[in-house]
């Protein structure tokens, strides 16, 4: 029996045709905002001094995480301005601010809904699993066609890449909740309201912190690939030392990216365990 | 008066109750139909009133449905039919917002595992009722810092409920269920998970509170002693249904069933049943009536002492029949010959507390009322047929 191919790209790309036909001034739209919020967090990083910045962060660092990462930070940082990468480094940063506070704004309500109502949940999962397992190139396609090229399809793409912890963590924490002081919460008379922010949101906390935790560090894993659709930054400079096999550029940039990760994840890390 | 009265509640689990409610009006045992539908009932027409101000005490063993039952009261499980009466309103058929009242203001609970949040000081957990009531700050500060002295935690406020003990988390429990004052207290198994002695305390001082408070009191256990201690009435259940509801004495002196007689066997009688069950009503003497009446009075009843009172029953003494005669004889009057140093006890007293000093005197012991009036006595063949459990046939009858 041969049975004839399943046109499934070709339906695909109808959507797409369909979709870019249809929600242009939606797509318009948030390439504005997404565009602003990115070149603003760029511009803020810039306009301060890298030594004051870095200063600036340093001193964050000891705050949050004590003095190792505070010294940590102080050499990383001085060692990225030093190698001449820190405009594309703090390029690359904005990226991925722009994209982890987006997913925790849109990943953290989610979560509370799936958290709360199974049928949600059951039809997020799926959803989830496509987001984190379809190979990242895949979804620059459609994200150039609706965003075009530029820093915003790499947003969007990292935000696609990015958001599934915060909201599986979120969903998680408010799940582990115990079910009997939930059922406190209700025996005195809470408002769903109430047990959410009073008590669940509170108790899901540390577990919801490790969910953003790893979505910002996802977010920093896309820079490179955000880079082949024409964003700026760090991971651009990556990219062109691969395809021009220059090894010395590539580490350079790479190790500015390394030194990002690691000051992310424990000032994250630390954020939350201070509580 | 009763505060809550409940009809024909019924709680069944499973994917189709109506029809597992069919069944049983079919009179299907609870086996019969778990084996033919795979439903559980949870509750089978529980149908009991719990007066104002009483600590009215569920028990059951584990599966018995004691605690999907209470948890009916205040529907953190809905119930599948019944009616739950309270204040003239049938607390099944409250809309959400009308329970959440009801939760706030009228019924408070306390939980077996304590449920306290642990991200809330014992300040923070005891007036969390409040705060979702929506009581201003100041206000709610001092109602439940008054419950936390109340429970003997003050100075103990701003501390986090793991550097407390487990009875002290408990009294945290306590405090928060009587932080809003409501005019109902569940108490779901509320002294189980405690170490035998710290629930010894915690039952002695819930009875202290209540003698204060005076407030309704469901209380849940599955252990008899606990039960008989602090119950006014007690409810038996078993696979979901209540088998008897009493006072203690009634369901050891009087089991309804089987059941009820099995469970209740081993029960030490000597720590529950009181002076006032096995005393009866005396023949007594007023001094000026004279030693010749005292003794013809003694040969009437066939008795060797009387109890001497005023005409007010005020407790005077006793006098023996070898005393009378003595006075008879030397022309003394009653007063000058009977005994004033009597064995006597409260009412109140428990018969494990009266076996010393019935094995000191020969005399029969005295049950004195708070006024000094003489109420009743007890003598030792009584209180052994009690303790074998016999019904007291004078018992009840002295008032």
């Amino acid at each position: 029996m041969n049975l004839p191919k399943i046109p499934l790209g070709e339906w695909i790309e109808k959507l797409e045709d369909w979709m870019t036909a249809n929600f242009a001034p939606l797509f318009d739209f948030i390439t504005l905002v997404i565009g602003a919020m990115v070149d603003g967090i760029e511009t803020a990083l810039l306009l301060v001094p890298a030594l004051l910045l870095i200063l600036l962060i340093a001193t964050l660092a000891y705050w949050v995480a004590g003095w190792k990462i505070a010294a940590f930070a102080f050499v990383g940082l001085f060692l990225i301005d030093n190698l001449a990468l820190w405009e594309p480094s703090m390029q690359a940063l904005s990226l991925v601010l722009t994209a982890a506070v987006i997913s925790v704004l849109a990943g953290v309500p989610v979560g509370i809904l799936c958290a709360r109502n199974n049928t949600i949940r059951n039809t997020v999962t799926p959803v989830l699993d496509f987001m984190q397992t379809m190979p990242a190139f895949v979804y620059l396609l459609p994200a150039v066609t609706f965003f075009s090229l530029g820093v915003v399809p790499g947003v969007i793409a990292s935000i696609i890449f990015a958001i599934p912890p915060t909201i599986r963590l979120t969903n998680l924490g408010i799940r582990q909740v115990p079910g009997e002081l939930v059922e406190a919460a209700d025996a005195f008379g809470s408002t769903p309201a109430q047990k959410l922010f009073k008590l669940q949101l509170p108790l899901a906390m540390p577990t919801i912190m490790a969910g953003i935790n790893q979505t910002i560090m996802l977010s920093l894993s896309m820079v490179v690939i955000a880079s082949m659709i024409g964003a700026q930054g760090v991971g651009a400079l990556v990219y062109r030392a691969v395809t021009q096999v220059k090894l010395g550029i590539g580490f350079e940039a790479g190790i500015a990216i390394v030194i990002m990760a690691i000051l992310l994840d424990r000032l994250t890390q630390n954020a939350f365990k201070k509580k | 008066m009763s505060i809550i009265e409940v009809r024909q509640l019924t709680k069944i689990f499973g994917p189709d109750p109506a029809r597992a409610g069919r069944l049983l009006n079919e009179g299907w045992s609870k086996e019969k139909i778990y084996k033919e539908t795979g439903m559980t009932v949870g509750v089978n027409k529980a149908e009991f009133s719990i007066r104002q101000g009483e600590i009215f005490v569920i028990m059951g063993l584990s599966g018995s449905g004691k605690s999907t039952l209470v948890r009916l009261l205040n529907r953190l499980i809905e119930p599948t039919s019944g009616q739950i009466l309270f204040g003239g309103a049938d607390i099944v058929r409250m809309n959400p917002e009308q329970l959440r009242q009801l939760r706030r203001k009228n019924i408070g609970m306390v939980f077996q595992k304590f449920a306290l949040f642990p991200h809330r000081t014992v300040l923070g957990n005891v007036e969390y009722g409040l705060e979702v009531q929506g009581v201003e700050r100041r206000k709610r500060k001092e109602l439940a810092m008054n419950a936390i002295r109340l429970v003997g935690l003050d100075g103990w406020a701003n501390s986090l409920p793991d550097q407390l003990s487990g009875g002290m988390q408990q009294r945290v429990g306590l405090a928060r269920g009587l932080a809003n004052d409501p005019d109902i207290l569940l108490m779901d198994e509320a002294f189980s998970a405690l170490d035998p002695l710290i629930r010894k305390d915690m039952q002695h001082e819930l009875l202290l509170l209540q003698s204060k408070m005076k407030k309704t009191i469901v209380f849940i256990t599955h252990d008899l002693d606990e039960a008989l201690r602090i119950g006014d009435r007690i409810a038996l259940m078993k696979d979901g249904s209540i088998v008897q509801i009493g006072t203690p004495e009634e369901i050891l002196i009087q089991p309804a069933d089987k059941y009820v007689e099995r469970f209740v066997e081993d029960v030490d009688l000597s720590k529950v049943l009181t002076a006032a069950h096995v005393m009866f009503q005396p023949q007594t003497v007023t001094p000026e009536r004279g030693p010749r009446v005292a003794l013809q009075l003694m040969r009437d009843n066939g008795v060797s002492s009387l109890y001497v009172t005023d005409t007010e029953k005020k407790l005077l003494g006793i006098i023996t029949a070898d005393q009378a005669a003595m006075a008879l004889r030397e022309k003394r009057t009653i007063q000058e010959v009977m005994q004033t140093d009597v064995p006597w006890v409260p009412p109140t007293a428990l018969l494990n507390e009266l076996f010393e000093m019935m094995a000191e005197t020969r005399l029969p012991v005295a049950v004195v009322d708070n006024r000094e009036k003489l109420i009743g006595i007890i003598l030792k063949g009584a209180v052994l047929s009690a303790l074998a459990g016999n019904p007291v046939p004078e018992a009840g009858g002295v008032s």
